[in-house]
């Protein structure tokens, strides 16, 4: 460890930490980061550039670091992690990136947790004005989250030589600490990064709570947190951070931020070089400067754009032996692939070169472009900023929320003015959300100090021209290092008339890398101003900051709503019967429904595969008997002495005049007289409808019920529930289906005449269980639907089962249901409709009441909508009877030229299937006119090349008559 | 993530709700009465301004009722929240009506 300081620093010597970064073994402290770790071992080049192969090297400390991005090996390795972010820990194994990571595939099993509070004050910042807004509002009772991304508290004091209170300021902010943790309504959450500030002061605050422990999980403590806050008051207190300045060879490694610099050797009690220069804008690099020489380097030069630098600070570095060159800039960076030397000139008024040229040797170049603060969260919560040409920065301007930007975060670099700024907005936010234990205007409690006053007047130099040609020659000045973006790449953009920031972000890439601008924004803003020839970058202004502030892992966002935890999965009461014989299900919305039930093979066979398990199914039900979970249908009770008006209301057809005990099929139709949901409802009692939805559908229905009962016709007297969940459903489907009800329900008069088609008992079953037979079918054959308590949906299935076994009773899934719908043209709604089709489009006229209103009726009367054209629901036949028309497959004329694109669509085919009752492949689609075309043949074109004919039919292919319904 | 207060439920957050779009659109009484184009203005156009802008939302993981919000489209700030079939307050518009 050549490059660690012998003593000083915030890390702890007595625990040493092994880790490895690019293969090669290493040495550090816990308190490093891998940064200040690979500093100490004399290590700055990390990962080359992503487009140039340029060598690249650390720049800052923190998270606007554009450079030293590592892969972290672990159960999950994490890529696009910030060596200057990631804390040091023993076996910690890092690799570097060149620009881009890598996913790992391994699953990430740490476990990751969401928390929600609400909070009177949140503040944002744990530096000095963060603290003592944290201890203003905290103090008068009010609930508080003071948020901080550090591990411990103090922001830029952990840096400095500050005194507050007399003490040095460390012991303050222990104080402070301490204060904050004997109040019982505040919280302190360290290694937290508020990423995110939206609407009506909600923010997300990403917790990191094992990562600086080690590569694996930790039994028993989540990885990280997505903390989501909902606060009455905020305050920013988010710091500022340094910006890069543009020069020839401002890339090269050994180029640091000067603030970053201070933070190494103060901090980490590293040395990043051994002789320095600084270039600097403002006064910031001369604390750096002073600290290096305290450290023991060399400092060969501080080159000043001001040609005034401030008298005191200009004569504390000639007693430090440190030669000051004022209104001169470093023009470019000498060296390979580490800096060994840098060239300096004089610099005019408007930032032209003047006079020589003069070399310095230098092993490290550290470098203050002045501060930005960092309004990312201001800004995300819509706030304003504009620029203050005193500070030379973007600053918070109007507040959108209810939020308050204190210290560096809005421009004020004092310490006294932090203090000062943080203690009035902590008193005044609280006062805001009702907590005013001292009048806001009264600030109490900011202790005395001493550190660093107000900073003199920076000078900007937002382009340093080369000492050769133009912008547009300047290929190695680097605006965004991450996108390897130039001056020169500006220079193209404005010269190609952009003038947007906006513009010029999306044609140069600046901006756009895994910090998001943090490290080059405003300097890039400066640029283009400069090319432009704007006055300032306030003319320019900024892009639009958006979060997440920091970059975090979707297991974060994702929480525990992982696996089967992501959607709740449901499942019918006869669920465990359908697993345990082998069904291959299918997600119908969240259910897992049976697709259909494959015949396992005998020894040496594989079993069936689904085209045989659905051809044997298809054949019990409609030539023996079939059966069917169809449990999953939506089901709403419709109660009231109104019940039969509000379906009268909503449905094409009416049901107000329902014999009760009778059944009927229903369309409903949106405003715009669209088919929008289908199924039979059954009159049980003169007020009590029993209505159902498709699978899917059963929460929008119930929804559409609700809005319309609440929003138009509060006086209908119904009441709408959902009765999905209670009740099972046993569909028996086929030729023999009556003698297995006859034995299910002895009590049950089953003959044609007692329970005819499109009625609904009510009866007890062999076995004792009250049952709700409706006599409806799905599927054109003979067919009853038992309903159940869903307690006794499993056992009643078995019996069905039973009773059924002398016939062969066959159990079929979804795939046969919908062979068996098809053949006989029932469409499904959401497959054969798309939300452009109208019941006369699916050939219902029949169900569109002429002598009542119903939602939709009016618009069947629009041009539109009463075209002769519309798409159609047909039948359609390959001419090939073997060959599938795949569903989906775009139809077109027979003598469409297929060479001359776009080609006229005539329509789709909706579902395709392969029918044993027809002995061939079978189609319905949605044709243009397709009831006019009957007998005439289409084209499918398919994605491989060939092209299918197909002739319209009428899309009832099975048994047109409906003989087979009443058995 | 907005901060909505049911009328019946109190301040929840947003992800609690359905939008249900521009409040105050009755259905017609009469459609049959109506011209294509004023059918047509019932069933597809709704205002778009910029500011307050009086709504419908639904409190659908909660008591599941609708009610009526005016939010201001621009800084999203709820100025008002009542029931559904009340008017809307008079400082943000004229047009009362149930809906």
């Amino acid at each position: 460890m050549t490059h660690r300081l012998p003593e000083g620093g915030r890390i702890d010597r007595s625990a040493p930490l092994r880790f490895t970064y690019d293969g090669a073994e290493y040495e550090g402290f816990r308190g490093d980061t891998l940064a200040s770790g690979l500093l100490a071992n004399g290590v700055l080049a990390v990962g080359r550039s992503l487009y140039r192969d340029r060598p690249r090297g650390i720049v800052s400390a923190g998270v606007d670091e554009p450079h030293a991005l590592v892969q972290v090996e672990g159960s999950c390795s994490e890529p696009m992690l910030l060596a200057t972010t990631v804390e040091l820990y023993d076996g910690l194994t890092a690799r570097s990136l060149q620009g881009r990571g890598r996913l790992d595939e391994a699953s990430d099993e740490a476990v990751h947790d969401k928390m929600y509070r609400h909070a009177d004050v949140v503040v944002v910042g744990a530096g000095p004005a963060g603290l003592a807004a944290a201890l203003a509002a905290g103090r008068s009772g009010a609930r508080v989250v003071l948020v901080d991304d550090q591990p411990e508290l103090g922001g830029a004091l952990l840096v400095g030589h500050e005194e507050i209170d007399g003490r040095p300021a460390l012991e303050w902010v222990a104080s402070v600490r301490a204060e904050l943790a004997g109040q019982p309504e505040t919280l302190v959450l360290t290694r937290s990064t508020a990423i995110g500030y939206y609407d009506h002061n909600y923010l997300l605050v990403a917790e990191r709570r094992t990562d600086h422990l080690g590569p694996r999980p930790v039994p028993g403590i989540s990885r990280q947190r997505l903390w989501h806050l909902r606060a009455r008051q905020v305050v920013l207190a988010t710091g500022a951070q340094q910006r890069p300045l543009v020069f020839a060879g401002n890339d090269r490694p050994g180029v640091l931020s000067a603030a970053a610099v201070r933070t190494y050797v103060n901090r980490y009690a590293v040395l990043p070089g051994r002789r320095a220069v600084l270039f600097t804008t403002d006064d910031q690099a001369y604390a750096t400067a002073l600290d290096l020489v305290g450290a023991g380097a060399q400092v060969a030069a501080l080159v000043d754009t001001r040609s005034q630098p401030p008298a005191a600070l200009v004569e504390a570095c000639r007693d430090a032996g440190i030669e000051v060159v004022p209104g001169s800039a470093v023009v470019a960076t000498v060296g390979e692939d580490r800096i060994t030397g840098v060239r300096i000139s004089a610099l005019t008024d408007d930032d032209q070169l003047t006079g020589a040229v003069r070399e310095v040797a230098c092993d490290l170049l550290a470098v203050s472009g002045g501060w930005s603060p960092a309004v990312h969260l201001w800004s995300q919560s819509r706030g304003t900023v504009r620029y203050d040409d005193e500070l030379a920065a973007f600053v918070p301007d109007r507040a959108a929320q209810e939020v308050q930007a204190v210290g560096a975060g809005r421009g004020t670099y004092d310490l006294a003015g932090c203090l000062r700024e943080g203690f009035a907005a902590g008193a005044e936010a609280a006062s805001r959300a009702g907590f005013a234990a001292e009048a806001p205007a009264e600030v109490v409690g900011v202790p005395s100090c001493v550190g660093d006053g107000t900073p003199t007047r920076p000078r900007p130099v937002w382009l340093v021209p080369g000492e050769h040609g133009g912008p547009g020659d300047w290929h190695d000045h680097f605006v965004d290092s991450q996108r390897d973006a130039t001056v020169a790449d500006v220079e193209r953009a404005v010269r190609a008339g952009m003038r947007s920031v906006e513009h010029i972000k999306r044609y140069t890439t600046i901006g756009t890398a895994h910090d998001q601008g943090k490290s080059c924004g405003v300097a890039a803003i400066g640029v283009i101003a400069r090319l432009l020839g704007a006055s300032s970058p306030g003319e320019v202004g900024t892009t639009t900051f958006r979060g997440p502030y920091i970059p975090v892992s979707f297991a974060l966002l994702a929480g525990r709503e992982r696996g089967p935890l992501f959607d709740p999965v449901r499942t019918t009461p006869i669920h465990p019967w359908h697993v345990r014989h082998g069904a291959v299900f299918e997600n119908v919305g969240q259910w897992k429904r049976p697709r259909h039930y494959p015949r396992p093979g005998e020894a040496g066979h594989s079993g069936e595969d689904m085209d045989a398990a659905v051809r044997r199914e298809c054949r019990a039900a409609r030539e023996g008997v079939a059966m069917m979970d169809a449990s999953t249908l939506g089901k709403i009770d419709v109660i009231g002495p109104d019940a039969g008006l509000l379906l009268d209301r909503l449905y094409t057809n009416g049901f107000a005049k329902l014999p009760v005990g009778s059944a009927r099929y229903g369309v409903m139709c949106r405003p715009d007289g669209m088919v929008f949901d289908d199924g039979v409802t059954v009159r049980l009692a003169a007020d009590h409808y029993y209505l159902t939805t498709t699978t899917g559908n059963a929460a929008p229905v119930l929804d559409w019920l609700e809005e319309w009962l609440q929003t138009e016709w509060p006086d209908l007297r119904v009441r709408c529930t959902s009765v999905t969940e209670q009740w099972a459903t046993v569909a028996v489907v086929g030729p023999r289906s009556r003698e297995v009800v006859a034995a299910l329900a002895p009590e049950l008069d089953v003959s044609n005449d007692a329970f005819p088609f499109m009625t609904v008992r009510h009866t007890t079953l062999a076995d004792g269980v009250e049952a709700r037979i409706c006599r409806i079918s799905f599927s054109g054959e003979l067919a009853y639907e038992i309903n159940v308590a869903g307690w006794y949906g499993l056992a009643v299935w078995e019996a069905v089962l039973a009773y059924g076994a002398h016939a062969g009773i066959t159990p079929y899934g979804t795939e046969t249901m919908h062979v068996l719908r098809a053949e006989k043209g029932y469409p499904i709604v959401g497959q054969d409709t798309d939300g452009t089709v109208t019941p006369p489009d699916l050939g219902m006229e029949w169900i569109v009441a002429r002598h009542k209103h119903f939602v939709g009726k009016r618009s069947f009367r629009r041009a539109d909508t009463a075209r002769s054209d519309r798409r159609q629901l047909v039948g359609l036949l390959a001419v090939d009877r073997q060959e599938l028309l795949p569903e989906g497959s775009q139809l077109v004329e027979v003598d469409a030229d297929l060479t001359v694109v776009p080609v006229e669509s005539l329509g789709h085919v909706t579902s395709s299937y392969r029918s044993a009752a027809l002995g061939r492949t079978f189609a319905l689609a949605l044709v243009r006119g397709g009831r006019e075309r009957i007998g005439e043949t289409v084209l499918a074109p398919l994605p491989d090349g060939r092209t299918l004919a197909a002739t319209i039919t009428d899309p009832v292919l099975y048994d047109p008559k409906g003989a087979r319904r009443d058995g | 993530m907005l901060l909505i207060a049911c009328p019946w439920c109190g301040e929840r957050d947003e992800t609690e709700f359905h939008y249900g779009g521009q409040a105050h659109v009755a259905y017609p009484a009469d459609p049959e009465a109506l011209t294509d184009a004023e059918w047509a203005a019932y069933v597809f156009v709704r205002d778009n301004p910029k500011g307050p802008f009086a709504e419908r939302w639904c409190h659908a993981a909660g008591c599941r009722r609708w009610f009526n919000v005016i939010r201001h489209t621009v800084t999203h700030d709820i100025l008002a929240v009542y029931q559904a079939g009340q008017p809307r307050p008079v400082e943000f518009g004229l047009n009362g009506g149930a809906a």
